[in-house]
């Protein structure tokens, strides 16, 4: 095939990328966009196997492209088919370091393949950085949500943000070498060795609870990776669609930090929850404040209400619990009791992962409401029931200007007449603090594994019948 | 140089539509969404193919490499988010 019958196919699969991400704008349409996508890339990949260059490269180099794509679609599938729902956050963090791996693997390939202008090494030298910096900080990122090596906690240590802007001086004057001379492969390879290291240190200092940001930051740099390798080889489609990603991860990362009430550069400095907790405030807010209850009171409670909201976090996804959560939800409403949804766009690890794990448990998703549109209803509510979730519900948000989640947006559940705050003790969530919604008036605590107080939860509404 | 304008042109504008299509994908998608996006940015197996197609040895080393991972980006990004999306269910 030649170079302008490829590049048309490489049109019409830009096109079908972005009739793709369309297509997600509502879960009807959601599987056929994806589904678009996916013949997008088919398409551009059969293009280039067809392509002159390729085609014409003889048997043994054909036979290692076809193993390549063989070897990769089978731990690729395995992937996707074996991985739980529940580990969603650390499969897309693993998805990103290939992305953002592959693209620096292919910009230095060309490098020492081709005679570089001046534009495709410029275009180097970002791939390399941005590549390296997604693939280590992607693996951090893995490391730390799956709680391998890393602690949840940010690592900090003094100097590390002159260290970090030191690096990446460091790369770009790396990057200025291999401009001036081409043909210096050591300066690509020193850029890449910078930027791996930089893309640990930037990631470590961000902790569990903000890894919704982290993730969509990485995922804007794999895209961006990508555009840049476009660059590099002058082609349109990897450009087309680099840009798409990188700023569908930027507006993702934007939406997080406005939903924390917090700027990027604050999170990435790991600035929140690194602090020791103060445990002579938790005593002055629980003391003699808070109200232990049982799964039996809780189904008397339930027994008169009419409308119930439940509020998960990111110990529902820990204990797994969204099974048995939809089973008691199913109950409440078979006895006609008006049942919702109130998800805070940062419960979990991932922008959407508690939307995820309701839709693996077959809750039906007009159900699934945002913080902005359930808020308002929380007065008419009678029981909300938080499972799992701490600071997304933490009153000293709206109320005390010196805390450290000050004017963050929170999910209004102390508005409801009786809360039920389902968790293992009081320990506070990531950002240390102590909650005195556990000690309010109308706030009882549930203390126990999601699971197994959903069971029991279950059992004694049945026992109500 | 004279490629530089007209693939900077093309980034910009491609820049724009992502920011225009992905501000209307509501919260409740974002999960598949970042999937999704993910294995379109695993598009640099085009790059990859190529260099594994070169006839220099080194080049053709790292474009395998380049292959097999960004081939697993596409691979598995597509299906996870297949699987997720076919999830979403309105029940009657």
């Amino acid at each position: 095939m030649n170079t302008v019958t490829v590049n048309l196919i490489y049109l019409v699969a830009s096109v079908l990328f972005i009739l793709g991400i369309r297509g997600l704008t509502h879960p009807r349409t959601a599987v056929r966009g994806n589904m678009l996508g996916a013949s997008g890339m088919l398409l551009a990949i059969v293009a280039t196997l067809l392509d002159n260059q390729v085609f014409g490269s003889g048997m043994s180099s054909f036979g290692l492209i076809i193993a390549g794509v063989v070897l990769g679609s089978a731990i690729g599938a395995t992937l996707a088919l074996k991985i739980q729902m529940t580990a969603m956050p650390e499969m897309v963090a693993l998805l990103n370091a290939f992305g953002g791996g592959a693209s620096a693997l292919v910009a230095g390939a060309v490098l020492v393949g081709t005679e570089p202008t001046t534009q495709s090494t410029v275009a180097t030298v970002a791939s390399g950085i941005i590549g390296s910096v997604t693939f280590t900080g992607s693996f951090v990122a893995f490391d730390k949500l799956r709680g391998l090596v890393l602690p949840d906690a940010p690592v900090t240590f003094p100097g590390q943000q002159p260290l970090n802007f030191f690096l990446a001086l460091v790369a770009v004057g790396f990057g200025v070498w291999l401009v001036a001379d081409p043909d210096a492969t050591a300066a690509y390879v020193a850029i890449v060795a910078v930027g791996s290291l930089l893309g640990v240190l930037l990631t470590i200092s961000i902790g569990g609870a903000d890894m919704p940001v982290a993730i969509a930051l990485l995922n804007s740099y794999s895209g961006l990776a990508a555009a840049s390798t476009g660059f590099v080889l002058s082609n349109d489609i990897l450009i087309i669609t680099g840009s798409l990603v990188g700023a569908s991860g930027i507006i993702l990362t934007r939406i997080m930090c406005k939903a924390m009430n917090r700027s990027l550069v604050n999170v990435l400095v790991g600035a929140i929850g690194s602090t020791d907790t103060k445990t002579e405030d938790a005593d002055a807010i629980y003391e003699g404040r808070v109200k232990r209850t049982s799964a039996e009171e809780v189904a008397i409670l339930l027994d008169t209400a009419k409308r119930v909201v439940f509020v998960p976090g990111y110990g529902l996804a820990v204990s797994q619990a969204q099974h048995q959560l939809r089973d008691l939800a199913t109950m409440l409403e078979s006895r006609g009791v008006e049942v919702e949804y109130a998800i805070h766009p940062v419960a979990g690890r991932m922008p959407g992962h508690m939307n995820v794990l309701l839709a693996e448990a077959d809750v039906d998703y007009d159900k699934l409401k945002e913080m902005d549109h359930i808020n308002p209803t929380f007065g008419q509510t009678d029981v909300s029931i938080v499972i799992g979730a701490n600071d997304i519900v933490n009153p000293e948000a709206r109320t005390n200007p010196s805390s450290p989640i000050a004017g963050m947006p929170i999910l209004d559940v102390d508005k409801s007449m009786s809360v039920i705050v389902i968790k293992r003790s009081l320990s506070p969530g990531f950002a240390g603090i102590p909650n005195p919604l556990f000690a309010g008036d109308n706030t009882l605590m549930l203390f126990g594994d999601g699971k197994q107080v959903m069971l029991d939860l279950l059992a004694a509404v049945k026992e109500n019948e | 140089m004279d490629t530089l304008i007209p693939l900077l042109t093309i980034f910009m504008l491609a820049v724009f539509v992502g920011f225009e299509v992905i501000t209307k994908v509501p919260p409740l998608l974002h999960t598949p969404l970042m999937s999704g996006s993910n294995a379109i940015s695993g598009i640099a197996i085009i790059g990859a193919i190529l260099s594994t197609a070169s006839p220099n040895r080194l080049t053709v080393i790292l474009g395998f490499a380049a292959l097999v991972l960004a081939t697993i980006n596409v691979v598995g990004g597509f299906m996870v988010t297949n699987r997720m999306l076919s999830m979403f269910r309105k029940r009657d």
